[in-house]
């Protein structure tokens, strides 16, 4: 595709915008297919997928690790800008990863601790065993992953773990309606 | 129904995930694409995005150097030299309401929560391809119409000043097809 020669855009101007109307360059990717003689692109990639989940472990236990070493830091270092980044960075890729790679347990407690991480007011007050025992409970998880009958455990673990991070970042951003709001609200983006 | 080729289209994904880049890749390979181009960073996916002039990107949100929204704004400048209406998919592990709303004021055309799944990318890919929208330019902003239905019933103040219909449709290349003759 090319920068769209001005004269074939179809623009309509009103008082305060423009309605632009490129053309759709995209349409000769198009075309129509019969369902009964096509192969299900969806249930391809699923299945294409499921040929990289040999390597799901192996990643999981590298995004771990990264969330542990990044913790380490902090706990050598401090919040600074850069150790605050990349802790929450290494959790915010478990929030979103875990479950593609089969630990969805995992992502529940990276989502918790990066909410705390996004919304505390200052990161240096949050009691360091609030982070803590978010690290510890997303390393049990991703341990024991493969233990039969854990997944209970694993769901109280993550029930609890925020709660307490809940009724924290309630309390500490009462005066902060935004954020207040935010930690409140429920997810309303679509996976599918 | 309809179908797409995807080997027509080019991809740049950008993500500093190298795992994630791994699976994107995987999905878009198995829908039959075959260029698709990565990034782990948004400088260097700007610099991709001006070489390779991808048909479509797909951004997350947290990435090094400057993030998903940076690079959607980046991209999303009418007087560029570049093509500033390509469709951003931004698939990130965000997913409340504020960040939905940013990443919409930013310019980007669909949003696709983590953990991803082969029907969620496939489709928005569907949408982009087949029901593209058109773009509004106005004093601070610039990109796909936010609008994606139109309400009769609706009774709040108008951000645009008019009273006309202020967005004229262009029927979708779906609609298109489904009308008869």
């Amino acid at each position: 595709m090319q920068k769209e020669d001005c004269s074939e855009l179809a623009i309509q101007a009103f008082a305060d915008h423009h309605v632009i109307t490129p053309p759709n360059r995209l349409r000769n990717a198009v075309r129509l297919v019969d369902e009964k003689n096509v192969e299900d692109p969806i249930a391809r990639a699923e299945k294409a997928l499921a040929g990289l989940s040999d390597e799901f472990s192996k990643w999981m236990a590298i995004e771990r690790d990264r969330l542990v070493v990044a913790h380490a830091a902090i706990l050598k270092n401090g919040f600074t800008p850069a150790t605050r980044d990349e802790l929450f960075r290494a959790a915010h890729d478990i929030k979103g990863d875990a479950a593609t790679f089969g630990y969805p347990f995992a992502a529940a407690g990276a989502e918790s601790l990066c909410r705390i991480i996004e919304h505390a007011p200052a990161l240096d007050r949050v009691p360091a065993e609030l982070i803590a025992y978010h690290i510890n409970a997303i390393q049990a998880i991703v341990r024991e992953h493969a233990t039969p009958g854990t997944e209970a455990m694993a769901m109280e673990i993550n029930r609890k773990l925020r709660l307490v991070a809940d009724e924290y970042l309630a309390t500490v951003n009462r005066d902060r309606p935004e954020h207040l709001e935010a930690v409140l609200a429920p997810s309303i983006a679509p996976t599918e | 129904m309809y179908g797409i080729d995807f080997n027509k289209l080019r991809f740049l994904v950008c993500d500093d995930n190298a795992h994630m880049r791994r699976i994107l890749r995987t999905l878009l390979h198995s829908f039959g694409a075959r260029e698709v181009y990565e990034a782990e960073d948004g400088a260097t996916a700007l610099e991709m995005y001006t070489h390779y002039v991808p048909d479509i990107v797909i951004v997350d949100w947290a990435m090094p150097i400057f993030d998903g929204i940076e690079l959607t704004q980046m991209i999303r400048q009418p007087d560029s030299k570049g093509n500033p209406f390509a469709p951003i998919i931004m698939l990130t592990g965000h997913s409340e309401k504020r960040r939905v709303t940013v990443a919409r004021d930013a310019g980007v055309t669909e949003f696709l929560a983590k953990p991803i799944s082969a029907k969620g990318l496939y489709q928005r890919i569907l949408n982009v391809v087949v029901s593209p929208r058109p773009f509004i330019k106005t004093k601070n902003y610039f990109g796909p119409d936010r609008r994606r239905n139109t309400s009769n019933a609706y009774i709040g103040p108008e951000r645009r000043g008019t009273r006309e219909p202020d967005v004229i449709q262009q029927p979708s290349l779906l609609d298109k097809a489904r009308a008869p003759g």
